[in-house]
C-alpha cells in the first residue's frame, strides 16, 4: 500500500505523536543524568528534581520585596499585557478588516497604509514606542498590536473581499445596504477566519511579549527567563519555557473549539 | 414604450474588446424569455447589465419607462448558477434576509411579531417551493437542487418585477434538472412571474421560455475577432403561450407527476 493511502487510527494517531515526544524527552534525561554523574553540581541540563526544587521557591514562597508568589505574578503579568494585545488587535482586525474588505473606496484610501505598517518590522519600532509611551505597560501591549494588527488586518479583509461576488449582489437585489451587507453578511463569515488569524497571530504575539519583557520590565515571563539567564538558572529557564508552550497550546486549542462550536457551518457539513 | 423592461442600443466594451452590441429588447411582463449563444457571446454580460451589475458603454435601459440605476436592486431579483445563497444562515434565515432588510434598516433583524409575520411568509414561499421540511438545514448540508430551490424562493419573496436566472440548473443532474424546470414553471405561472434566464442548454431554453433569443456575432474579422460584438441574432416567440391549452396540460401533468415523487404536499 502506497504511504499517501495510509491512514491511522485513531488511538495510533496519540501514540504515534507521542513518541517523538517522549524520545526527546529521554534523550534529554540521558544527557542530564551524564552530566550529572561527571559533576553533580552541573546547572546546564538540569535533573527533574533540580527543576522541581527550583521552581518551588517561585511557586509556593512568597518573594521578600514584593510579597506575591513570583510564578503567578509572572504569569498573571503576561497573560493580562498578551491579553490587551490580542483584544485590541482582534477588534482592531475585525473592524478595518470588514471595512477594507466591503467598501472599495476605504480600501484605496486605508490599503497602502496598511501594507505600509505591515512590512515595518515591529521591533525595529521599539525603541520609538519606549521613548514615546514611557517603560511601562503601554509599550509593551503597543508591541504585540502594532506586530499582529497588521497582518490580521489584511487577511481579514482579503477574505471579506474573496467572499463570492454573487453572494453581495444577491444581498443588494434583497434590498441589502452597504452597512447591512457589512453586518449580516460579511460579519458573520469572517468570524471564523477572525479566529483563525488569532490562532495564528498567538506565535508572533507571545514573541513581542517577550521581547518586550526582555528588554524592560519588572515583572512576567519573559522578564524572569532573562533575569535568571544571568545565573545560569537552567531549573527555572525551562519550565517557564514549557509553561509558556503549555498556556500557547491551550489557547490554540481553546479558539479550534471556540470556532468549531460557535461556527459549525464554517467546519463542513456535519453540524 | 408598454414593455416592462426596454434596452435601447446597448453596447458592452472591455478595452478595446467589444462583447456587445447595439442590442435592442423589449421584454413583455409576464413572458419567460431564454437568452442562449455560444459562450462569450455575451448572455452574462447581458444579464449583469439588466441587473444593474455593469453599466454599459453605451445605451439606456428602462425598467417600467423609468430609466435604471446602474446598481443592483430588490425590483430585479436574480438566481445564480452557484454561491447564491448565504452558507453562515439557515434555509429560515436565508429566505428571511430580505425581509429583515427592508423592515429593519439598522439592524437588519427582526423581533417579536413582526418576526412572526415574517416567518410566516418565508415559510409559505419555502413551502411553494419544496422546502418546507428543511427550514432549519444550513447550506451546506443540502444537495445543489435544494440550494437552488432555496435561492429562488429567497428571490421570490421580494417580489421582484423581474426574475434573472444565470444557468441557474447549469451545475444540476439530468433528473433534478426536471424537477427544477417543472418547479420554475409553476412558480411562474403561480406568481406572474416575468423572468429573464441565460442558459446554454437549447433544450432547456426551448421547453421554458415563452421567447428565446440568441445572441451570437453578426460579423466576424478574422483578423481581429474581438472588434465585432454580438447582438440578438435570433429572436423567436415560442409555441408555448400562456394560452395554449394542449402544452398547459401536459405541463401540469408533469409538475403532479414531481410533485408526488417529491411527496410535497
Amino acid at each position: 500500500m502506497r504511504w499517501v493511502n495510509r491512514q491511522v487510527r485513531r488511538g495510533d494517531r496519540i501514540l504515534l505523536g507521542s513518541l517523538p515526544i517522549l524520545m526527546l524527552l529521554l534523550l534529554y534525561i540521558f544527557f542530564a543524568a551524564q552530566r550529572h554523574a561527571i559533576n553533580p553540581a552541573d546547572k546546564i541540563l538540569p535533573l527533574p528534581a533540580g527543576m522541581a526544587s527550583g521552581m518551588s521557591a517561585l511557586l509556593f514562597q512568597p518573594d521578600q520585596l514584593t510579597g506575591q508568589l513570583t510564578f503567578w505574578a509572572d504569569t498573571l503579568a503576561s497573560l493580562q499585557r498578551l491579553g490587551l494585545g490580542l483584544g485590541i488587535s482582534t477588534l482592531t482586525a475585525l473592524i478595518l478588516g470588514l471595512v477594507l474588505g466591503v467598501l472599495p473606496p476605504v480600501r484605496a484610501t486605508l490599503g497602502p497604509l496598511v501594507t505600509g505598517i505591515a512590512v515595518i518590522p515591529p521591533i525595529a519600532l521599539l525603541p520609538i514606542l519606549f521613548i514615546a509611551l514611557g517603560l511601562g505597560e503601554t509599550a509593551k501591549v503597543a508591541l504585540i498590536v502594532i506586530g499582529i494588527t497588521p497582518v490580521m488586518v489584511r487577511d481579514i479583509a482579503a477574505h471579506v473581499a474573496d467572499l463570492p461576488r454573487e453572494q453581495i449582489v444577491k444581498a443588494q437585489t434583497l434590498g441589502a445596504s452597504s452597512w447591512q451587507i457589512m453586518i449580516r453578511v460579511a460579519l458573520p463569515q469572517a468570524m471564523p477566519r477572525l479566529l483563525h488569524a488569532v490562532r495564528l497571530a498567538l506565535g508572533p504575539a507571545w514573541v513581542f511579549l517577550i521581547s518586550a519583557e526582555a528588554i524592560a520590565s519588572d515583572i512576567g515571563l519573559g522578564y524572569r527567563i532573562f533575569l535568571v539567564r544571568r545565573y545560569l538558572s537552567m531549573d527555572v529557564i525551562i519550565p517557564y519555557v514549557a509553561w509558556i508552550a503549555g498556556l500557547a497550546i491551550m489557547m490554540d486549542v481553546a479558539l479550534a473549539f471556540l470556532s468549531r462550536r460557535m461556527f459549525p457551518w464554517a467546519h463542513g457539513a456535519r453540524h | 414604450m408598454s414593455a416592462l423592461l426596454s434596452l435601447r442600443g446597448i453596447w458592452v466594451e472591455y478595452g478595446d474588446k467589444i462583447v456587445l452590441e447595439k442590442v435592442d429588447l423589449d421584454v413583455d411582463g409576464g413572458s419567460f424569455v431564454s437568452i442562449i449563444g455560444p459562450s462569450g457571446a455575451g448572455k452574462s454580460s447581458l444579464l449583469r447589465i439588466i441587473l444593474g451589475q455593469e453599466v454599459p458603454t453605451r445605451g439606456s435601459i428602462f425598467l417600467d419607462d423609468a430609466p435604471l440605476t446602474p446598481e443592483c436592486g430588490p425590483d430585479r431579483g436574480v438566481v445564480f448558477q452557484r454561491y447564491s445563497v448565504f452558507q453562515h444562515l439557515s434555509v429560515l434565515q436565508n429566505t428571511l434576509f430580505g425581509l429583515e432588510c427592508t423592515a429593519a434598516p439598522f439592524t437588519a433583524r427582526l423581533f417579536g411579531s413582526a418576526r412572526r409575520a415574517a416567518e410566516k411568509d418565508a415559510i409559505e414561499m419555502l413551502n411553494s417551493v419544496g422546502l418546507g421540511d428543511s427550514i432549519h438545514l444550513y447550506p451546506a448540508q443540502m444537495s445543489g437542487g435544494m440550494q437552488q430551490r432555496l435561492a429562488i424562493a429567497q428571490a421570490l419573496i421580494k417580489r421582484p418585477r423581474i426574475l434573472l436566472l444565470d444557468e441557474p440548473f447549469g451545475a444540476l443532474d439530468p433528473g433534478i434538472r426536471a424537477d427544477m424546470h417543472a418547479l420554475i414553471l409553476r412558480l411562474w405561472r403561480d406568481y406572474s412571474l416575468t423572468i429573464i434566464m441565460v442558459t446554454h442548454d437549447i433544450r432547456e431554453a426551448f421547453t421554458l421560455g415563452t421567447r428565446l433569443i440568441a445572441l451570437d456575432k453578426r460579423r466576424i474579422d478574422p483578423h481581429a475577432p474581438h472588434r465585432f460584438g454580438a447582438s440578438a441574432v435570433y429572436d423567436l416567440p415560442l409555441k408555448r403561450n400562456k394560452g395554449s391549452l394542449e402544452e398547459e396540460v401536459i405541463t401540469v401533468d408533469i409538475i403532479q407527476e414531481n410533485e408526488t415523487r417529491i411527496g410535497y404536499e
